[in-house]
């Protein structure tokens, strides 16, 4: 039988990069292809291309042996090809009804919506493929996983033949993910084809049918998922043999310098989504927070550095008490934070590197002298950051704003690292940055342990937390649910905690902490 | 990614809003206090007030006037605002505390007329008809924003669209002597206007409050520019033919609502008959679940095949279109001709509309009737002799708008993707 | 990196990078001192142009000359555009041949009255300079304060009082509070939006067109009562400031020149100094730029917000302040031609940077000036300059525009927006 779709000879060149160097790619019917790639080697590009996002400069698309061009997503619709995005295409105060129908709504006496009928179709498909959903909530009020159903449930209703799937776990738990992995294998067994792209290894070897690894925008590799092994793959993922263990010293922890008993915490709707979170961070101690993204981790990181104000509870910061004090109060008494957005929250893009290198120190000495800015030392301290941590600009007056994410993230790093601190927040540290990055950071936050500082590291990565850490606090919906010991700790236990099952063993500890003992 | 924390149970925190229930039950009960103490207490028993219930000039559906007792309805009103602030401070209304707020302002509005035609007589039924008429500029405005704000495009030049239309509108009628021609053309000159903004601000991606503030200081500028060359040199170009006041059969005969709904302008007719349009097309057809999708989030309308810049042109060019009708009203409607500036800041009023009634043409249309109703209060006043002075009295329009903003932005949902220019990919 | 090198070579274009907005890295400072003023340049020369046609096209001579034949029409429409323009610049800089004239007589009166246009021409461009400052801060600040008008006007209201009101106070005493006064007026008024901004989130643009409204209102109430001038028959203007509160005009009537052009220079390189040079001004613009950066860095969003305001109104009342202290001598209404709104043109052309706000102001000044000598000459409205302004702001604004007319190459990265406003409902 001929592939369902081939790709020949994908060229797309953007200015400065070539994010996709002749890739050829062949998807069979009824198989799952796994799409693996680091951060920024053109998988999303590939699939934006696919989807008519993107316009390839050279190369075909083949769809059953037949050459199809596709200008938009419109065209890559009629042609059967539909995708769920990394970030879902939905609008979250319509209703699913109102969000699957759009783009193709059946309509009467002219132009009315036919609701009902695409309520109806929704059911039907609901039940053949096990997606279950009601038509008639609104997109908002539903857990993230049902999102993601209503997002393929809008492909199935368009008929698409070819599903691709883009990073679909990130937002995901793990058993939300094998949630995912069971339906992608109904899809397949009725007929459908997938292409998944990830970067996790786990996920690859559990689910797909065949891999093709890229790298560079160029595909450096196939591999069968009964017979590959994950070293293998990294290696062929990354270029290179990689240490997955960062070095770091045994050292018994220090003092308790960050306390935090039982803070509540409420988003902007006014719900509570911190709740009676307690724990301490030692000196020479990285206490990891695991969790799925939004459970909680993002306003508890605010409601530490002074960014939220917390309903009750209190925190305290080596024997001073800076609950709901303000974030300049907190960092003058010696905490750094590495937020979670650094383009929202960590820079000022439009500003010089030199201006980002002193964001929360210029007004004081030496960089101002009363109220005059002093611009030759900033500039000083900004030559010499750049040279430490290793910037890659062009100088430390260019805007930060044009540099490599990865370079964002070392200005950063620079300013936070360079003071003299004792607690320092990281939060996904190394989102979206390469391999190389990646490991510098990692390098940077062990040395800061190292050197005694307390580190309360917040990730959703399971790889960086188990790395870094040495004990790892799970949340859940608000609550730590247990706090485990790094050392002996599975990512399979981890992977229950996040998904809010807390095994047999685990018992209360005296500050209320849930202490897990043993390993499983 | 605001989806994601979906996740959270809900938990609303209790209490947070304990602070806004007591503050709003003293200021009710603040407010009887006033109405006790500044209105009633120089009253004396024996005055009256006397509303007139039919407006001037109307011979079907007449009314009888309405003479109240002037201290005892006062003393009525502050009792019920002083029993509805002391439920609110000590239980509090819930969800209905908005509605209950309505209610004190009502009272307290009603208690003002009552103080200040104490011993006169005040045509109330003539004060709404005003009123309606004061509204539609400022409604059909809001319609306008609603247009194009729930297809992602701020448009702060409604008010300059309005001034333009205004000025073509008196100038064509005049020449044309037709007043649909006037209409017609004056329209025209609003939606040329909007296309200068959806090209400024779709395709150029200039920040939309930039380009609306230059549309409005162009069409400030020409309409002076013009008004002077020729309107105020040839005063037959300033002297269109108008729109005037017909009775719908049966409907006019209701008394009270019959001569004040139903026996006016076309205008007034009109902004009705937009009202069901837009409110029906917004909410139950392709075309408004597409603009709104792409007010909403429209990368991911764009995923969907829906032609993200054609659709916010046309929001805007249909939201010029209605703006064009709001300003040509004044020249064809109401005053019967251009005075330069004439608009006096509706557009501006309209986008408040917009807000208060959460971005839907009924909530709309009834913001725009409270502050159509604050306008003719400072008019009638000033009639009546007022001991407040008339500039001053003039103000209460632009005073409400601010305090209407205040207690209702972020209160409701507003469009995702608003003021956000679309770059696709 | 050797420090002094970069010292030297970059920190030397830091200050023209403040103006430009553009890439350190250009070779060399000619061609980005070009590249910074060519969209303005191109773009004033496009509205004029414009403004020309519109001269042209609303003119009953001209459509009466293109009866007879068409070169007669065109011949009678460059005559009109050229005499009009011709008044507008005769009546802006002075007449070269009546400066060259009394330069040769030697006479100082005849002197000081041939180049009056040019000195009128910066009597106007002062509020402007002020105004437009006012809205430069504010854009720094993220704030669109397009209120500027209101605050002109109590600044305006409270400087004349002051200078009224307040009697046998020396004039070192005097005139800096009455000069203060307006500045107070004006940050007063702007800080109501900028303290509704941050406690209820409502949107400072809507706010300040409301209180531009209520401000005018209240001075019409303030001069036709409290206010106003005894024995005029109520008339609405309000009674002649002490002497000892005059900014003192440099030469006798007409001309008109004064010492607060000189203050609107000084102001200016103040305004300068805060914004780029001091703490404060970073501050300013952290929030400005970026306020979710500038709320983990430790500012207050909501003192910045409400300081921004307040100073953006204090700016926009030394214009009311300065155009009673200096030029009126008393409030009248109508004080104000649409400085609020060409306030926002000023900062918009000037790209938010005083030197370039204080360039802007000169040529509005010149064209609002010149306009008025046009009027007299060939009869066209003085609203042709609100026109030519609001045609040239569109070009600022967009310059894709202008750049796709002139078929110039496109630049890489569109200049930084002033501004920018998500909705109505953020702000909080």
């Amino acid at each position: 039988m001929a592939p369902i779709l081939q790709l020949k000879g994908i060229t797309k060149q953007f200015p400065g990069v070539l994010a996709n160097d002749h890739i050829d790619l062949t998807l069979n019917k009824g198989e799952i292809l796994a799409l693996l790639g680091e951060n920024g080697a053109g998988k999303s590009t590939l699939m934006n291309i696919l989807y008519g996002l993107y316009q390839p400069d050279e190369g075909e698309i083949l769809v059953n042996d037949k050459k199809v061009t596709i200008h938009s997503p419109t065209d890559a619709i009629k042609t059967g090809i539909g995708m769920v995005h990394q970030h879902f295409m939905l609008i979250p105060v319509f209703t699913v009804t109102e969000n699957v129908m759009l783009g193709s709504e059946p309509v009467k006496a002219g132009d009315f919506l036919d609701r009902p009928k695409t309520a109806d179709k929704i059911r039907e498909i609901s039940r053949q493929y096990k997606l279950e959903v009601n038509p008639d909530d609104r997109v908002e009020d539903l857990p993230v996983g049902v999102q993601q159903r209503v997002e393929i449930i809008k492909l199935l209703y368009r008929e698409a033949e070819i599903l691709i799937f883009d990073e679909p776990t990130a937002v995901l738990t793990p058993q939300e993910a094998d949630e995912l992995f069971l339906i992608m294998r109904s899809l397949v067994k009725q007929g459908k084809s997938i292409i998944f792209i990830t970067h996790k290894l786990r996920e690859v070897l559990d689910v797909a049918d065949r891999i093709t690894v890229i790298r560079r925008g160029k595909v450096v590799g196939q591999a069968d998922p009964k017979t590959a092994n994950k070293n293998e793959l990294a290696e062929m993922m990354v270029g290179r043999a990689i240490s997955l263990v960062v070095q770091k010293e045994v050292k018994a922890p220090g003092k308790i310098v960050l306390s935090v008993k039982d803070l509540v915490v409420a988003d902007q709707m006014k719900q509570m989504v911190v709740d009676h979170v307690s724990f301490d961070v030692h000196a020479g101690q990285v206490l990891g927070v695991a969790g799925v993204q939004g459970n909680g981790q993002t306003e508890l990181v605010e409601a530490v550095t002074g960014l939220r104000k917390s309903v009750s509870g209190s925190v305290d910061f080596g024997g001073t008490e800076i609950t709901n004090a303000s974030p300049r109060k907190i960092t003058s008494l010696g905490s750094a934070h590495v937020p979670e957005d650094r383009q929202a929250d960590g820079l000022v893009l439009p500003f010089t590197v030199a201006e980002n290198l002193v964001l929360c120190t210029y007004y004081q000495e030496p960089f101002a002298k009363g109220v005059v800015l002093q611009y030759d030392k900033i500039l000083e301290n900004s030559i010499s950051l750049v040279k430490d941590f290793d910037i890659r600009t062009p100088s430390p007056l260019t805007a930060v704003g044009t540099l490599s994410g990865g370079n964002q993230q070392k200005v950063i790093i620079a300013r936070e690292l360079s003071r003299p601190i004792q607690l320092l927040v990281a939060s996904q540290p190394t989102r979206g940055l390469d391999v190389g990055s990646i490991e510098y950071i990692h390098k940077r936050i062990v040395q800061k342990r190292d050197e005694g500082c307390a580190v309360l590291l917040i990730s959703p990565e399971l790889d960086e937390i188990i790395e870094l850490s040495d004990r790892i606090a799970v949340m859940y919906r608000g609550k730590i649910i247990a706090t485990v010991n790094a050392d002996n700790v599975t990512k399979e236990t981890l992977g229950l905690l996040m998904a809010g099952i807390v095994p047999e063993k685990i018992e209360s500890a005296p500050n209320g902490e849930k202490v897990v003992e043993t390993t499983f | 990614m605001a989806v994601s924390s979906a996740t959270i149970q809900r938990v609303k925190i209790g209490d947070i809003s304990r602070v806004r229930r007591i503050s709003t039950g003293v200021i009710e009960i603040l407010i009887a206090a006033f109405i006790f103490f500044m209105f009633a207490s120089k009253i004396t028993g024996d005055a009256l007030t006397k509303f007139v219930m039919t407006p001037g000039g109307i011979t079907v559906g007449k009314m009888g006037d309405w003479i109240v007792q002037t201290r005892l309805t006062l003393w009525i009103m502050a009792g019920i605002c002083l029993v509805i602030g002391i439920y609110q401070l000590i239980k509090g209304f819930g969800k209905f505390s908005t509605g209950m707020i309505g209610v004190v302002f009502l009272a307290f509005i009603f208690s003002f007329l009552t103080w200040q035609a104490s011993g006169k007589q005040l045509n109330l039924a003539g004060m709404l008809s005003s009123s309606v008429l004061l509204a539609v500029p400022i409604t059909l405005g809001a319609f306008s924003g609603i247009l194009c704000e729930r297809a992602g495009v701020v448009n702060i030049a409604i008010e300059g669209m309005m001034l333009m239309a205004a000025m073509v509108g008196a100038l064509m009628g005049s020449i044309t002597q037709s007043m649909w021609l006037g209409l017609f053309f004056g329209v025209l000159s609003a939606v040329l206007l909007a296309a200068l903004h959806a090209v400024l601000s779709i395709k150029y991606k200039i920040d939309q409050i930039i380009s609306g503030t230059v549309i409005n200081i162009f069409s400030a500028g020409m309409t002076s520019f013009i008004s002077q060359k020729f309107l105020q040199v040839h005063q037959e170009l300033n002297n269109p033919i108008m729109f005037t006041r017909f009775e719908i059969p049966v409907l006019a005969k209701i008394p009270l609502i019959g001569p004040i709904l139903f026996n006016t302008n076309f205008f007034v007719y009109l902004m009705f008959f937009l009202l069901i349009i837009i409110q029906i097309a917004l909410f139950s057809t392709r075309w408004g679940l597409r603009m709104r999708s792409v007010g909403e989030h429209p990368k991911a309308a764009d995923t969907l095949g829906i032609n993200v810049i054609k659709t916010r042109y046309m929001a805007v060019l249909l939201g010029g279109m209605v703006a064009g009708i709001a300003g040509a009203f004044y020249t064809l409607g109401s005053v019967g001709r251009f005075d330069e500036g004439m608009t006096a800041g509706k557009g501006f009023i309209g986008l408040a509309a917009m807000i208060f009634g959460n971005y839907s043409p009924i909530g709309a249309i009834g913001a725009g009737f409270l502050f159509g109703f604050a306008d003719s209060i400072g008019s009638k006043l000033s009639l009546l002799g007022s001991a407040i002075p008339s500039t001053l009295m003039s103000t209460a329009p632009y005073l409400i708008t601010m305090i209407v903003l205040a207690g209702f932005v972020g209160k409701g949902h507003v469009p995702a993707a608003d003021g956000k220019p679309y770059t696709k990919e | 990196m050797n420090k002094k090198n970069i010292e030297k070579q970059d920190f030397g274009k830091v200050v023209l990078n403040e103006i430009v907005g553009g890439d350190p890295k250009a070779k060399k400072q000619k061609k980005s001192v070009w590249k910074a003023i060519q969209i303005p340049v191109l773009a004033i020369i496009t509205g004029l142009f414009i403004g020309a046609i519109l001269i042209a096209a609303t003119s009953e001579t001209v459509y009466a000359a293109f009866r007879e034949g068409f070169f007669t029409g065109l011949g009678q429409a460059f005559k009109e555009i050229g005499t009009a323009y011709l008044a507008l610049i005769t009546g802006s800089l002075g007449n070269p041949v009546s400066i060259v004239a009394a330069l040769k007589s030697g006479d100082a009166a005849a002197i000081r009255s041939a180049v009056n246009p040019f000195l009128e021409s910066l009597v106007q461009s002062t509020p402007y300079i002020f105004a437009g400052l006012a809205c430069a801060l504010g854009f720094r600040a993220g704030l669109f304060n397009i209120g500027v008008e209101g605050q002109l006007f109590m600044g305006a209201a409270l400087a004349t009082y002051v200078g009224y009101s307040i009697t046998g106070l020396p004039v070192y005493i005097h005139l800096p509070l009455a000069i203060l006064a307006g500045a107070l007026g004006g940050a007063i008024w702007a800080s109501i939006p900028g303290i509704l901004k941050v406690t209820t989130g409502g949107n400072e643009v809507i706010n300040c067109i409301m209180m531009n409204y209520i401000a005018y209102r209240i001075t019409t109430f303030l001069l036709t009562g409290p206010m106003s001038r005894p024995g005029t028959g109520g008339m609405p203007v309000s009674p002649i400031i002490q002497k000892t509160a005059e900014i003192p005009q440099f030469f006798q009537t007409p001309i008109r020149f004064h010492a607060g052009f000189l203050l609107a220079l000084l102001v200016a390189f103040a305004v300068w100094w805060v914004l780029f040079k001091s703490t404060w001004g970073l501050n300013l613009r952290t929030v400005g730029t970026n306020p979710r950066a500038a709320k983990y860095a430790g500012l207050s969003i909501a003192k910045t917000t409400i300081l921004g305001m307040a100073l953006s109104g204090a700016l926009a009342g030394l214009a009311g302040a300065n155009e009673i202290l200096a030029v009126n001598r008393s409030m009248a209404i109508g004080l104000s031609s649409g400085y609020g709104f060409d306030s926002i043109a000023l900062a918009l052309l000037g790209n938010s940077h005083p030197v370039g706000v204080i360039l802007a102001a000169l040529l509005f000044g010149v064209l609002k000036n010149g306009a008025t000598r046009m009027m007299v000459v060939s009869a066209i409205p003085i609203d042709i300059v609100t026109i030519i302004q609001a045609l040239i702001l569109i070009f600022v604004a967009a310059p894709a525009i202008i750049r796709s007319i002139y078929r110039m190459r496109k630049v890489k990265e569109e200049s930084i927006a002033t501004v920018t406003l998500s909705s109505w409902g953020g702000g909080k």
